[in-house]
């Protein structure tokens, strides 16, 4: 029997070494030992699918999931997301969380002295449509202190969740904003060597989703791993 | 190629409010068959400390041994009731426990049938990239053929089999040790 190829793995310096010391929660939790390397088998070129749940606007417009209307900057995030190859992985599961406008998590073990908002759970999911396309409409999160060393703050940034197709295209990212001077100084956003690789994490200003009158849009594409060329034996 | 896949960044603590919709420990419903098999066990940091801020997502077929997806061309009957899918957050001490039935044995690279396994990612606060690794069953003769294992050193490979919790029927225990001895077999995959 032919089984469908396997998929691409990382180029060296494009994806975050686990061992990296200045981010110190990692020092504990990465492991000592190399990988091993496994070649995909029906196991890793399969994955979930989740049915398209249609209908719930709700889900991808953090500004209607309440009563009111959070405060805080709205904005539209929305993009594409694509294989290695540039083409579309369409009716795949986009997952997002995030800090409200305040810069603080409606979540049990945040601590920092930032008001929640009563109006603003900070989370949500899309299907990519036929192209790709996915869309959010939420308000801009704000910046965090964080322990990892004295006056670490974290840049504003929304947390993306993705499927693919496969088990072997499974990704959970960060998206960042343009200019955001914490940036240089963020251990997590710098983690990775390839400072071309880091960059794409940070979304663009984009007249073209900007609502008129209601909201500032940024663009965010998110690249999953492509497929082999060759199939799998047997 | 034209492009590049992005880069992975970390869960971060605060995963628990955009992820936990599709939490499900009970990955198989009562119509479902097959032999129920519960796993429970705790991910570890390097200093045996349990981690309360991980999470793992499993990846599994069904009894017959066939993926509730569109590009598992075997011919074996598909579980309507099935996906195969679990997530599961750890607790404050960094314990997991879930509830499935034992998958049936897929093929692998090699034309042979692989062990029957769970795949598994890991994700966790501190981790800036999934970790992958399996789940296999013990007591069980594929294992000693499979590939997967088979890559592996055979002084570590205790690490991807679960084990029969003495006393309590049905039940496996299975650990991820993140970093030290006994540290978990994970994989580039
Ligand atoms: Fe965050």
């Amino acid at each position: 029997m032919n089984y469908p190829p396997g998929y691409r793995r990382a180029v060296p310096g494009t994806q975050p070494e686990y061992l990296h010391p200045t981010y110190v929660s990692s020092r504990k939790r990465a492991p000592a030992q190399p990988l091993i390397y496994l070649p995909h088998t029906l196991s890793e070129i399969t994955g979930p699918v989740f049915a398209p749940e249609t209908g719930n606007v709700k889900a991808c417009d953090l500004t209607r999931q309440h009563s009111g209307e959070p405060l805080g900057e709205r904005i539209i995030v929305s993009g594409r997301v694509l294989d290695e190859d540039g083409k579309p992985v369409r009716k795949t599961l986009v997952e997002v969380w995030q800090a409200n406008a305040a810069g603080r998590y409606r979540h049990k073990v945040d601590q920092h002295q930032a008001p929640l908002d009563p109006n603003f759970s900070g989370h949500g999911y899309a299907m990519t449509d036929g192209e790709g396309h996915y869309r959010f409409i939420t308000v801009r999160p704000g910046e965090y202190p964080w322990g990892n060393h004295h006056n670490a703050w974290r840049p504003a940034h929304v947390h993306f969740s993705l499927f693919g197709p496969a088990f072997a295209t499974r990704l959970v990212t960060q998206m960042y904003f343009p200019g955001d001077p914490l940036l240089p100084f963020d251990p997590i956003y710098n983690c990775t060597a390839d400072e071309s690789a880091r960059q794409r994490l940070i979304s663009a200003f984009d007249w073209e989703s900007t609502i008129p009158g209601h909201a500032l849009g940024y663009k965010f594409d998110i690249i999953l791993n492509g497929r082999d060329a060759t199939p799998m034996e047997k | 190629m034209t492009l590049r896949a992005t880069t992975s960044q970390t869960v971060g603590p605060f995963f628990g409010i955009g992820l936990e919709r599709l939490n499900c420990a009970e990955l198989a419903g009562p119509g479902v068959a097959g032999e129920r098999v519960t796993i429970e066990g705790r991910v570890l940091d390097a200093d045996g400390v349990g981690v309360p801020d991980a999470v793992i997502e499993l990846w599994q077929a069904n009894s017959h041994g066939k993926y509730a997806h569109p590009e598992d061309p075997q011919d074996k009957p598909v579980d309507a009731g099935f996906q195969g899918y679990g997530r599961i957050p750890t607790d404050e001490d960094g314990k997991f426990r879930f509830t499935t039935i034992k998958p049936g044995a897929v093929p692998g690279p090699d034309g042979k049938l692989q062990a029957p396994h769970i795949a598994v990612s890991v994700f966790m606060r501190g981790l800036l990239r999934r970790l992958v690794t399996r789940i296999y069953f013990p007591d069980e003769p594929g294992n000693a053929e499979d590939f997967a294992l088979g890559l592996v050193e055979p002084g570590r490979r205790g690490t991807l089999v679960a084990r029969l919790a003495p006393g309590l029927d049905g039940v496996l225990k299975w650990d991820v040790i993140m970093q030290g001895p006994g540290e978990t077999v994970f994989f580039d995959c």
